[in-house]
Parts: C-alpha cells; structure tokens; sequence
C-alpha cells in the first residue's frame, strides 16, 4: 500500500524543477556511511491482506464482547452511544491538528469548551482542562502542581489510590525535592488518624481515591477537612461514571480532581488511549497544565474560541513551563463530550444506578458460595473485594471460570502482599443477571 | 527584561522610531529596561516604556512575595503578553517591601502607566552601593538610540 | 458561516439523548446501600439535549474545523501527513478495542504477538536495540528518555546535572529537561543552522549528562557531523538522545542507531500516520540501545517459544509512565501502517517527502528566502521578513493563508530564522496541491505590497475572524454559566450571562 500519489513520471519533473538530477543531490548531506536504503521490515500488504492479519490477531484475544467480564480495577468497560462512534468517525474531528489557528479550529475549540464545562459540571468545579494523558498522570500532574504552587516537600497519599497512580507521582517527583509518604488503610478505607498525623505545615497535599482501589467508599470530606487545617490541598482521584449518583468533589472542598475518563465513551483498548480529566478551583487557575479553551469574541463581535493563558505551556515558557504536555486527548474529550450530552443528568444518574445495583445483586449473590467471604465491610459503588478460602487459588478460580466465558475478578495479591486469596470484583451495566447468576453456578460447581 | 516569546516575534510597526521615547530624567535604569525610583529607604521597580511597547498588551503579571529575599540581576517577577512570558529582574539585592496589588487585578495599567500607576514592587536595598551601578537617564537613552535590546 | 451556539444553549428540559437498558436486576436505592453523606444532591446539571440535536450539533460543529481529511497541513515538523481509514478499522476491531488490560495474557496473545512486532519493526526501521511502547505522548518519551539518563548516570555513582540543548529545539526539550531536575544549557546554532563544534567542545563540561537533539535538525538540515557529536559526548560517557520528531527525512535513508543515538523517541502520530484527533491521543515509544535496555518502562512484552508475556520485574527499570501499556490503540494503527507501506513503502515515503520539499521550496523561495542550507530533507524554513517592509509579517501571512483553504504552516518557529515559516508538506500531497499553496503563497505576498491592510485583517472568509486574545487571558471565560436558554439574543456573546470571572 502507498499513500504518496505523485507518480515517478511526476517526481522526475519535480527533480528537473528543483534542478537536481536524482534524488540522490537532495541527501548529499548524509554521509555514505550511514546510508541504508533497505529497512528489515517485510514487505507492504494491500488492504485485504491487512484486514486479514488484522482479524487474524484480534481474533488470538478474548474481547469482552465474548466474555462476561467483572474486571474493574481502573478500567472500566461501560456502554457507547452509537452517536458517539457516528460523529467521532467524521474526519473533521479525528484528524485535524491542535487548536492553535483558532480560526480554524472553531469546531475543535468549541467542543472543548463544552468539554471544560461538563466535566467542571459532573465535578462541581471551578475550572477543567481539555485533558491530560490519562488518569495516573493526572493523579501525578495534580501532585506537582500542588509541590510547585506551595512550595512544600511532603506529598502525602493513600494507599488505596490506585497503585498506577501511586507509581505515576513517585515517577514524576523523582526529579524534584518531594518526599512521597503512604497513609497506610484500616478495614478497606484510608486511616484517618494516620493521616492526621502525617499532615503538617511541610505537607503540600493529601491524595485520596474515590471510590479507592478496593472499591470502598472512602470519607471525603473528613480527609479534605484534614488536608486544610494545615494549609495543604486536598487531592481526589474520582470515578466520572460514579459521579451521576456519588458526591462531586467540588462539593467536599477538593482543590484539584482528577479521573481516567475513558469510561465516557470510549472502549477499554487494552489500556490506552486514556483520558486524563484535571479540574481545580479558581485560586489555582494560573497553576493548571495542560490546555485550556477560553471563550472571546472577534473583530467582528462575534462569540469566538481560543487556546488560552498558554504562557503556562511549553511551547513559551521551555524550562519553566507548568509541565511539559504539549497533547491533550483531544479525541477522547470529543467523544466524551458528545456521551455527556447524550446522557444528560438524567442517563448518567440512571447509568449510576444501574451499575450499583448490578454490583449489590452480584456481591449478593456471590457470597452464598460458601468459600467466598467479604473483604471489606464497606460501602461501595461498583465493585467490590472478596475473600477466597485458602484451598481456592484466585488465578485457578478464573481458569475456571475462563473455561466458561466469564472473566473474574482481578486477583490483588499482585498489588497488595498483603490481601492474598482476595479478587476485585466489578459489575457495570455490561453484565447480565443471567450471567452474574452463571458465575455463582459455575463457582459453587468449583472444589 | 528577558523575553520567552511563542509568537511574539518583533511585529510591530517597522515606521515607528524610537528615538522620541520617553525617558523621565529623576528615575536610574538598567539595561533590561527596568525603572528604579527612591522612596524613603525602599526603592521602587517597574518597566520602562519601551518595554511595555515590546510587550504589547500585557495579561498577567506574577509578583514576588513581600518579606522575600532578591539578588541582583536574578529573576524578581514574570511579566505575561498573550504570547510570550517575561522575566523581571532584580535591579538591586535586597528584600521585597511591598508590591502593587493593582497591577495583579488590571494588568493593562502597566501599559497605560508604566513610571507611576504600574510600578510592580519595591525593594528594601542590603548593599546601597549597587545603586551607584544602575544606569542614568543619559546612559539609558543612549542604550535605546543605539538599538540595543 | 452561521455561528453554531453552545449545546447548552440548546438544552431543553426533559430531553433524553440516550436510552439506557432496563435493570436485569432488583433495584435498590441509593439511600439503602450508601451513607446520605456519599450521595450527590441532584444529578450533575449536564445539558438535555435529543438524539438528534446530538447529531445535528456536532455535525455542524465539525464543519466549522480544517483537517488533514479537508485541508493541506503544511505545518512544519508535524508530519500531517494522511490518516489511513484502513488503521481506523483495524483499531476498532473487538478483539482490540475491547481487551481489558488485566486480562490474563492467555487471553490477549494477539495483542501482546502485535505490541512486540511493533517493537521489533521499530528497532529496525531506526537501528535502535529496543523500545518502550508506553509513553502516551512525544512530550512523554522525552520524559522517558530523561529519566533513563538520570537512571544511567547514577548507576555509574555521579551527578551530572546538565542537558545540552540546541537553540533551534522544539520547546517540549527544554521543558522536559527542567521537568526532570536538569538544567538546561543552550548551545547556539552555527552560521551555517547546524551544530557548531566549536560551541558544543565549550559546553561541553563534565556536568553534562546528555545531549538532546533533532537529526535532520528543525531548519530541515541533515547534521552532517553526527557521527562526530557523538562520539565527542560518548568521550565523556554522556548520551545521545534524539528527539524523532523528524524521522520522516529518514525512513530507507539513515538510522539513528547507527548515527551514535543512545536514545530516540517517536512520534507515531507524525511519521507513522496515526491521527492527530484535534490534540491528541498520540504515543512516543522511546528506543534505546542494548545497553539502556535495563532501564527501561516496565512491564514489557517477552516472547519464550511461541507464547507472550509480560515481564513486570526489573529493579533498574524508571518506573511506569503510564497507567497500563501504554496507547494501545494508537499502537495498533501505526502497527497497521507499517504492515500496510512494508519496507518499499516506508521508503519512498521519505523519498517523496523529500522531493516534495524541495520541489515547495524551489516554488516559493525566491518571494520568501531560505536563509540556512541548499537542498532541505522533509521540511524546510523560509523566512516571510521581505513582507515587513509593507507591514505584514508571518502571523498576518499565516492567517491569509486561511482565507485561500491552507491551514499555516509553523511560524516563528524555529527561533533562530526571524518571521520564520517552517513548512513540511509531507509525501502524501500531490503535487497539484503543492502547486496551489505555492500560488497562494505568491499571491498574499503580492498583496502585501499591494493591499497590505487586506493581510493584516485576514482571515475573512473563515467562521470567525481574528479572535480578541488579549481578552480571553485577562479575563478567562473557560467554562459557559450562563442561561440555558435558546434564543438568539442569548448566543450573543455582548448580552449577560456566560462569564464567571476567574
């Protein structure tokens, strides 16, 4: 396949203009010894043959089109409107370039306006970025930003924010002068009288996830309260899906919230792309990374849309930049943009529902097999942790399971040396009653 | 002044001379186009006009801290156009007194007014001697005449 | 064009975008199962909108936008080169787009066969020893690659604290040097655009942990001393790192390997054709040579006989930099590109990039010089100065350029060139469209002698004309809060409502 349309004939007369006769002229600059004009790769495939091997290694994976899937732990699978897959297929959204010829990017600019608003509306904040990278390196994002603006080295942070995140912020400060101090968890959810007394005058902010890594429900606003009365901000990681029924941030005094916001309207993809969503308060606007779209008028009056205050950015500031992002998930923010306003206060708040009831009726359902005890004794949202028997190995239960269709719950020894024979369970609105029940058969089928 | 410019290349009018800038002769100046004015024991920095002329319009401005410690010649506050970022230095070693909440509110005054209603901060000298080293107002006019930036 | 109000403005009360599913399950409520704290008071105040108005909305909105899918990008250093439907299909295949990424790897070898493919192309196609896929984003891999430096020097029990940069760098290189705890030492380009030997033995301390430069550079010049420049930071054991924002010059002519690079990062929304998306999502896999390896990303993929897995345990690895992979998506349609182009094709998308360049630069450089090199490899820059004389200069021109349907090229950019038009048309534009720009070109340098009022007021055929930027950062307006109301007086920016000063 070859996406160059000018024929040899017309490259030819190309050379003739330039005034050169081979193309060969043109690299003189390259030195004969690094000239290596064959690259070890194989040969082109047409379209066909593409598609074919394409299928081919997409159909080595078990999608969870083909599963009943109760993995959550930070990824979440959740419904796509066919509007949104319709509208951010059109090329006037998936390839333009970034915004900065605002007069030419009035769509682009326009959509992520609406984009900072819905999120600063699902959030209850004052200001939202068009978007960062994904979820982890917002958490580290927000933690920089706190470090930078108080000038204050003890980076305090829960060890139920999601373990990604927790090694995101410890790669990001490795080149400053933070500190990074875990407040260790009692029952499932983050102890507050440890994290009381870690905080102090040299702490620039504590880090909470909600609902956390094991899925609990986690006190909020006690812990921002905390984080205030030594000055400190307060930092929440948050679940956007959660946001249709769970408290808003903005609403329990958070100074920055950051969430992986992939889960609105778009697939799961292995992981990435992700969609990194950073809010803040007007006090910290000036500190914000990333882009911002601001509304203005022209020389004609009319409403118009630009990338603003991008003195922060790299592009101007080079060293001194607030950090050195010079992408947004511009696509992703798109079809996020497009699933909010499709689902309205009234969708998400049902989508909420629907995903806590899913998860109560299985959490239910699965503790009547007799191996399996709760982790935690917690309230929860859309997933949960259980606790296996010791003769029953999580790894083998979701072989079993496996054999069946059904993906289970993520095993958390891995993250967590600490909860062996416990998986994290999550049911979102994708999962059948009739596969929940499944599940439960099959497992108390197992020995 | 140091710029740190995206877009911000040199874009003004090229007709426009500069040889009829205004350069008020009770003031001393350095060569990155600061201002220093003695008030009491404090003496009190902002940009000239040939800077806020550079600058274009002016969006945002970031001030040091009263009670921090300067250094002469080392970044004190940053200047923002919609373009490009500023720095603006100390033009002696010392402490911040005070600075002009004003501007922070209504940035533009720095370009409306920049030798009175859009000073930036005042700094408590630790060596006297270093004002002996600012430029006077016929030095300065001499650096702007002879093109240097 | 007619303005396009916000979706807001046309909510309606009580209007549904989206049906959900029927519960499979009991109901509860909310209040039964979580603590009345826990719960929101009313549901986020998101606009109500139909179906329809969706569409309609985000249609039109579309059609307010320039994309490479419309316009000619000739955007220097960005590669806007096409965007294959074929990589769009493949991505969105199930059995890619819906993998989770903890699923065991038994489930998802074709993933994990195609990541490592990808690694492996792009050691060959840049002479590297292996690669992180995981950086999200160029700007990332430069993060990446600088902590790989600091990780590799500290192995060796020694600070050194300084980055070489050349004064013609993108700004992300600085930016991401300081990010890393560096500081930055700027080496000042020669007469000639290029790295000056002379200038760069000066720098060149015993504090200098690495260099960070572009080959060919952003004048769109081959460094020709490369090989020498490596060798002098090899000398003091610093590193070589690379930023591949170019590697369109160089696909079947060079590697970066061989040129004495230690590290490399790509920009598979540049090179390898995957879609800028208006902003993003990209991916900046960073290469290394064997002897980096140790530190890079973890996990990795690693293939024992015919089966694949992750490698999670590697005490010298930096760390994760990204939540899961990395972006798998974007992965998979450079993965696709590559297949598709093969080894032939790959190359002569730098040949004709080349060619197209040149033959650009041959067309237009007579009305804007050229000021550093004879021949240009993908990209060159011109420089718009002799319009300054009737008072027009590159932004003005740029912005003309819009008004004849060429989104801009890069301006005033690299610093080095004053009014500097930095222009790559990339190998995927015909030469008609070649032709047209450079007569667009022309023509609005002739209207700057002529008319130059008409430049500086352009553009005037565009949805908006040129937007009062000053405004919007004094008083930032970066959320709308006005009322939801639609009527045309609302849509008028001069009537109340919509600023909430910040």
């Amino acid at each position: 396949m070859d996406y160059a349309p000018n024929t040899d004939d017309q490259l030819d007369d190309m050379l003739r203009t330039i005034g050169v006769s081979s193309f060969d002229e043109l690299i003189r600059a390259v030195p004969a010894e690094l000239h290596r004009r064959a690259i070890e790769v194989p040969a082109g495939l047409a379209e066909a043959e593409m598609i074919a091997l394409g299928e081919r290694l997409a159909g080595e994976n078990r999608s969870l089109k083909d599963t009943a899937s109760f993995l959550g732990a930070g990824s979440y699978a959740h419904l796509i409107p066919t509007v949104v897959d319709a509208i951010a297929s059109r090329g006037e959204w998936l390839t333009p370039y970034t915004p900065y010829q605002a007069e030419a990017s009035q769509g682009t600019l326009q959509a992520i306006y609406e984009f900072q608003t819905m999120v600063c509306e699902l959030f209850q904040m004052d200001v939202a970025n068009a978007s960062l990278y994904d979820g982890a390196s917002s958490v580290a994002e927000a933690v920089v930003m706190a470090h930078r603006t108080l000038e204050r080295p003890r980076i305090l942070i829960s060890e139920a924010v999601h373990p990604h995140a927790r090694q995101a912020v410890a790669t990001y400060v490795s080149g400053a002068k933070a500190v990074v101090q875990e407040i260790p968890t009692v029952n499932g959810v983050t102890d507050l009288e440890a994290l009381g007394r870690a905080m102090r005058d040299d702490v620039a902010c504590a880090v909470l996830q909600q609902p956390n890594v094991f899925g609990c429900l986690e006190p909020m606003a006690q812990a921002s309260e905390l984080a205030h009365r030594h000055g400190g901000l307060f930092i929440a990681s948050v679940y956007p899906v959660s946001l249709g029924l769970l408290q808003a941030p903005g609403a329990y005094g958070a100074d920055i919230a950051v969430a992986e916001g992939r889960c609105l309207g778009s697939p799961p993809a292995f992981g990435g792309p992700g969609l990194g969503l950073f809010t803040t308060t007007n006090a910290l606007l000036r500190r914000i990374p990333g882009r911002l779209a601001g509304c203005t008028v022209d020389q004609g009056g009319r409403r118009g849309y630009t990338l603003t205050l991008q003195t922060r950015e790299q592009h101007i500031r080079r060293e001194r930049a607030t950090s050195n992002i010079c992408t947004n998930e511009g696509w992703l923010a798109l079809r996020a943009t497009v699933f909010m306003a499709l689902m309205g206060p009234q969708g998400m708040q049902e989508l909420a529902r629907l995903n806590l009831d899913k998860a109560h009726y299985a959490r239910e359902r699965l503790l009547t097999v007799p191996w399996i005890t709760p982790a935690f004794d917690q309230p929860f949202f859309n997933e949960f942790a259980l606790r296996y028997d010791a003769a029953m190995k999580v790894e083998a239960v979701n072989r079993t399971l496996a054999k069946r269709g059904i993906t289970g719950g993520h095993p958390l020894a891995g993250w967590f040396p600490g909860l062996p024979q416990t998986a994290l369970w999550c049911a979102t609105e994708l999962v059948s009653k009739d596969q929940i029940d499944r599940t439960v058969e099959t497992l108390r089928g197992v020995r | 002044m140091h710029r740190e410019s995206g877009a911000g290349g040199a874009c003004g009018d090229p007709a426009q001379g500069e040889g009829m800038m205004h350069v008020p002769q009770e003031l001393l100046y350095t060569k990155t186009h600061e201002w220093i004015r003695r008030e009491g024991k404090d003496v009190v920095v902002g940009i000239t006009s040939h800077a806020q002329e550079e600058l274009r319009d002016i969006v945002f401005i970031e001030l040091p801290k009263a009670g921090n410690a300067v250094k002469r010649g080392e970044p004190a506050a940053v200047i923002e156009s919609v373009k490009a970022a500023f720095d603006i230095y100390a033009p002696v070693s010392g402490t911040i007194a005070r600075v002009n909440d004003a501007v922070l509110k209504s940035p533009q005054l720095v370009n409306q007014d920049c030798y009175s209603g859009g000073w930036l901060f005042a700094i408590l000298p630790g060596d006297p001697q270093e004002l002996a080293q600012l430029l006077s107002p016929g030095d300065y006019t001499t650096l702007l005449t002879a093109g240097a930036h | 064009m007619t303005a396009e109000p916000l979706v807001f403005e046309r909510s309606v009360p009580g209007r549904r975008g989206y049906r959900l599913p029927a519960g499979d399950v009991p109901q509860r409520t909310a209040q039964e199962l979580l603590p009345p704290d826990a719960l929101r008071a009313t549901p986020p105040p998101l606009p109500e909108i139909a179906e329809f108005d969706a569409v309609r909305h985000y249609t039109r909105l579309s059609q307010r936008n320039f994309s490479v899918d419309t316009h000619f990008y000739p955007l220097g250093s960005c590669t806007m080169k096409y965007n294959p439907k074929l990589n769009e299909r493949i991505a969105a295949l199930p059995g890619f787009a819906w993998l989770h990424p903890l699923q065991p790897s038994a489930q998802v070898q074709g993933m994990l066969a195609l990541l490592h493919e990808l690694e492996q192309h792009l050691c060959a196609i840049t002479g590297m020893g292996a690669f992180t896929l995981q950086p999200a984003a160029g700007a990332q891999g430069e993060l990446t690659g600088l902590k790989i430096i600091a990780a590799y020097h500290r192995r060796k029990r020694r600070v050194r604290s300084t980055i070489l940069i050349p004064d013609s760098a993108h700004g992300t290189n600085p930016a991401s040097a300081a990010l890393s705890g560096f500081s930055v030492v700027q080496l000042r380009s020669g007469k000639d655009g290029l790295i000056d030997l002379k200038e760069l033995k000066a720098k060149l301390t015993r504090d200098v942990a690495a260099i960070m430069l572009t080959n060919p550079n952003t004048l769109g010049l081959f460094e020709r001393d490369i090989k020498t420049i490596a060798a002098m930071l090899h000398e003091q054991d610093a590193l070589v790192y690379m930023d591949g924002a170019n590697m369109n010059a160089l696909l079947g002519i060079a590697r970066p390997g061989d040129m004495g690079a230690d590290l490399l990062q790509l920009n598979l929304h540049k090179t390898f054709s995957t879609p800028h998306g208006g902003g993003g999502p990209g991916a900046g896999p960073v290469g290394v040579t064997k002897a980096l390896e140790e530190f890079l990303p973890l996990p990795r993929v690693r293939k024992r006989g015919s089966k694949y897995a992750w490698q999670e345990q590697n005490r010298a690895s930096v760390g994760r930099v990204h939540g899961w992979y990395g972006n798998a998506g974007v992965l998979v349609r450079a993965y696709t590109y590559i297949r598709s182009l093969g080894a032939e094709g790959l190359a002569r998308a730098s040949r004709v990039a080349i060619i197209n360049a040149n033959y650009l630069k041959a067309k237009v450089q007579d009305a804007y010089p050229v000021p550093y090199g004879d021949h240009c490899m993908h990209e060159f820059v011109a420089t718009a100065k002799p319009l300054r004389a009737h008072g027009v200069n590159a932004w003005d021109l740029a912005k003309r350029l819009l008004d004849y349907g060429c989104y801009a090229p890069t301006v005033f950019f690299p610093l080095i060139v004053e009014e500097a038009l930095m222009i790559e048309p990339t190998e995927t534009e015909s030469r008609e469209t070649l032709d047209q720009f450079a007569h667009a070109l022309l023509r609005i340098a002739e209207e700057a002698k002529t008319d130059p009022d008409l430049v500086r007021r352009a553009p005037q055929r565009m949805a908006v004309e040129r937007l009062d930027e000053v405004r919007a950062a004094r008083e930032p307006n970066l959320r709308w809060t006005g009322p939801r109301d639609f009527s045309p007086e609302a849509a008028d920016p001069r009537a109340t409502g919509g600023r909430k000063a910040a």
